[in-house]
């Protein structure tokens, strides 16, 4: 069983888990996830390492509530256990020094751009770093982000804090500034697209972490594939990091949105808090 | 007493209701059945059917305990050579196995040595059973890869030559393919499970959410102090047809068709959280075992029409008999010469359509199953709502590729001596579907089976 030891409510959608699990923590690198699932009926579901203490054993996730899984999560708090957690999987980023680089967490993309951002930085890399929300209560994590970043600008949508407006708009703002040797984009599917179509133009290389449904996480049952550079990928050992310019978001989208109908169905079977044992929502 | 020539019907759940429910479809023989079928065997002298048991399992032995009524006894004698017996005596292709070499097979039917052997093992399971003997700890440790059969039976048998064993398995549960692939209704969970307890009651230990090439490497294992290790990983990589269309949603390989109904259970959606969605109509790429196995659940998931669609022709297919009749009984459609172009959605990405191609059959390929040839001219489109891709599994390189000087085949499999499953990294074995490609539960079993015995020389010499 794997414990949960601290827990740390952001926002009421958005959540941290610090979970013990020693031989994880051990080999986490920057970019790479686990899956979880939080009991016997439960689904398997991704979430990247945020962070990893290897002195404690213990690997940090947030989370965002969107539906069944990560609701029945948000109900759990210090000293409950998760039934299964399984890592590290998918590649960890490639870390060297670039020069100079850019991190953009959009949402709750800001924890799989910290340890991303972290490593970079212990590479010698000027890490700027850019974290955006819609608004000033949905921001985690900025104290973080500015102890790992050369500089830290923070945007949001409605203006509540920060500098008002996209991270694709920060970002061309940087790139006209100085040069940009690689840029790193991790947020929702539509951010992410429009990171791409940002730094195309400019001919900068960005890379952006997908989040495909999965179900294994080892290659096993190619559910998470996504198209790179018109070859079928495996997006849970082959990435999850993958050349914006060459990822086909249109269908990466798509395929989030398969199950629309089922996680609706799973979510109110949840809702009357008997996780549809008692058969009230078929 | 007159030799009877036929076998004992095997009691069968109805096909219309079967359908309708993932229920075991074969229902087993009840003792007095048993004991009639087993009346059938001569007790050869030189028991030919032995020769078709990849585990050597006593078979005439056994098969006289049960004429005796002694079923404990009989189990007992099954389970010195094979530690999967309820599981064999269901999903082997004992045709092709042990019943092919059988003699009652010149003249009438062979023995049903399968059906036998699961009666004893679910006769064991029902009344309990005695642990099986184990000798003297060694005090030496090997770690084991994978949990399938190959796995399995490979940790069951040095456990009971005294080592200590270890399994890693990169899923949450144990068991492998009899897990994940086959079906509920051919293969009940719990009747995994329960083989899967007798072999941690041997001192097994079982570490599950582990995957060996991501946190800890073969290397690291050997380096952790494990004398051997034996890497039972698998075929566990999906093949596509890399034709368009294929990444529209609606769309599975059969490994994620499988999973998410066995492992995930989403066949009790949303009691259990895992949703697999299914159409009306559905056609399943492929007409091997795992082929059918995804049209025969595709029906009870609620599908109207199931269709096996496939290159060659009925004569080709590599399922199992028994696994097509059953099949054809409720009611799967057979596509035959029959192959997807091209695949087409709608505005959401949702599966509509696939083109299909006819095929002919033209001159014998390097298989010696006559080459399908493509008929020009006569593509036609088939309403689709999901399609199941069942195209053959490889070996998925997570292992191999994070062990160095592991040598590997032309296709990416490990290779291995068929003998002892030695690989050209000293102390490390290899056997079952990662070696050979995918093949069957007891060629997997064999071969953890010579493993061990090859792993425990090694070990005394060492
Ligand atoms: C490699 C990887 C890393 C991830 N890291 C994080 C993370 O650090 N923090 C975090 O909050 N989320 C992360 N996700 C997304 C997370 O897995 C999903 O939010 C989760 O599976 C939703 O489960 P649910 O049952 O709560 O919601 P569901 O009811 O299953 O889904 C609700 C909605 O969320 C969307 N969704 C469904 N599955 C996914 C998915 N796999 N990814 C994205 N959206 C999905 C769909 O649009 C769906 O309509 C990651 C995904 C991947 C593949
Ligand atoms: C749907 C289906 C139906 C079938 N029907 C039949 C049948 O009726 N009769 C028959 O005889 N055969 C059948 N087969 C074939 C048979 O199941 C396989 O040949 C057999 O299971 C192979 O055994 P194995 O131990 O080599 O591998 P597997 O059963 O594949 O087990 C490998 C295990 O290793 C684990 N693993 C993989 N990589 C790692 C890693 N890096 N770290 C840790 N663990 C890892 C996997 O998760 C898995 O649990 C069927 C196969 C399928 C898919
Ligand atoms: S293990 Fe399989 S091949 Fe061997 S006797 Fe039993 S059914 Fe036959
Ligand atoms: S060959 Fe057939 S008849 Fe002879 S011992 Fe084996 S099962 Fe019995
Ligand atoms: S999640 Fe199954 S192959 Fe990637």
């Amino acid at each position: 069983m794997y414990k949960i030891v601290r827990k740390e409510v952001f926002s009421p959608a958005i959540k941290l888990f610090e979970v013990e699990a020693p031989k994880i923590a051990a080999k986490a690198r920057a970019g790479q996830f686990f899956i979880l699932r939080v009991n016997e009926k439960g689904e398997r579901i991704p979430l990247t390492i945020a962070d990893f203490n290897r002195e404690a054993g213990t690997i940090t996730t947030i989370f965002q509530e969107v539906g069944r899984t990560t609701k029945d999560m948000g109900r759990l708090n210090v000293g409950d256990c998760l039934a299964d957690v399984v890592g590290p999987l998918g590649e960890p980023t490639t870390v060297k020094n670039f020069g100079r680089v850019i991190c953009v967490g959009g949402g709750v993309g800001v924890a799989p751009i910290y340890p991303i951002a972290r490593a970079l930085k212990e590479a010698g890399n000027e890490v700027i770093s850019i974290i955006g929300a819609r608004s000033k209560e949905l921001l985690f994590w900025e104290d973080k982000m500015a102890a790992v970043s050369d500089r830290l600008i923070v945007c949001t949508d409605d203006g509540s804090y920060g500098q008002k407006g996209f991270v694709t708009d920060a970002v061309k703002q940087v790139a006209e500034e100085c040069e940009i040797n690689r840029v790193w984009a991790i947020g929702p599917m539509p951010m992410m697209r429009a990171m791409a179509e940002t730094t195309r133009p400019l001919g900068i290389k960005t890379i952006v972490s997908l989040n495909p449904i999965m179900v294994d996480g080892t290659g096993m049952c190619g559910a998470c594939r996504v198209s790179v550079g018109g070859e079928t990928k495996f997006a849970c050992v082959d990435g999850p990091e993958f050349d914006a310019h060459l990822v086909d978001f249109d269908l990466a989208m798509r395929r989030l949105a398969y199950y629309k109908d089922e996680e609706k169905r799973a979510e109110a079977a949840g809702s009357c808090g008997n996780g549809g044992a008692c058969g009230c929502h078929k | 007493m007159p030799q009877v020539t036929t076998r004992h019907e095997m009691p069968t759940q109805d096909a219309r209701e079967r359908i309708n429910n993932f229920k075991e479809v074969a229902l087993g023989y009840d003792e007095e059945t048993a004991v009639a079928e087993a009346n059938r065997c001569l007790n050869c002298k030189k028991p030919k059917c032995m020769e078709g048991c990849p585990v050597e399992v006593p078979i005439p032995e056994f098969i006289s305990l049960v004429k005796k009524r002694d079923f404990k006894g009989a189990i007992k004698k099954i389970k010195t050579k094979n530690s999967l017996p309820a599981v064999c005596g269901r999903v082997c292709p004992q045709e092709n196995q042990c019943e092919k070499h059988c003699i009652l097979g010149k003249k009438g039917e062979p023995v049903a040595i399968g059906r036998l052997e699961r009666f004893v093992a679910d006769y064991e399971m029902a009344h309990g059973g005695e642990p099986a003997e184990k000798q003297a700890p060694t005090g030496k440790r090997v770690a084991v890869v994978g949990s399938g059969p190959a796995g399995l039976t490979a940790a069951g048998d040095l456990a009971k030559m005294g080592h200590r064993v270890t399994i890693f398995e990169a899923l949450h549960v144990p068991g492998g393919v009899l897990m994940y692939g086959i079906p509920e209704f051919r293969l009940p969970k719990d009747i995994v499970q329960g083989e899967i307890e007798k072999i941690k009651d041997l001192g097994v230990e079982i570490k599950t959410n582990y995957v060996i090439g991501k946190l800890d490497s073969i290397d690291e294992l050997l380096a952790e102090g494990y004398d051997a290790v034996f890497i039972g990983t698998g075929a566990g990589l999906p093949y596509f047809m890399n034709i368009p269309g294929e990444n529209l949603n609606g769309i599975y390989s059969a490994n994620e068709f499988l999973t998410r109904t066995n492992l995930m259970k989403a066949y009790r959606f949303p009691e259990y959280l895992t949703p697999i969605k299914v159409g009306e109509r559905v056609a399943v790429i492929g007409a091997g075992n795992v082929a059918m196995d995804a049209a025969r659940t595709a029906l009870r998931l609620g599908a109207k029409e199931s269709y096996i669609v496939y290159r060659r022709s009925e004569k080709e297919m590599p399922a199992r008999r028994e696994e097509i009749e059953h099949a054809a009984e409720e009611g799967v459609k057979f596509a035959l010469l029959t192959s997807p172009v091209e695949f087409h959605g709608d505005e959401n990405g949702s599966l509509t359509a696939m083109t299909c191609i006819k095929y002919e059959l033209g001159e014998p390929d390097a298989s010696g199953r006559r080459r399908p040839v493509p008929v020009e001219g006569s593509e036609y489109e088939m309403k689709v709502d999901n399609v199941v891709l069942a195209l053959g599994q490889g070996p998925n390189p997570l292992v191999p590729a994070t062990t160095a000087g592991l040598e590997l085949t032309k296709r990416g499999n490990i290779a291995a001596d068929e003998e002892t499953g030695a690989t050209s990294k000293a102390g490390v074995f290899a056997g079952g579907d990662i070696v050979t490609g995918a093949a069957t539960v007891i060629m997997a079993m064999g071969a953890g089976k010579k493993a061990a015995r090859a792993i425990d020389e090694y070990l005394r010499n060492k």
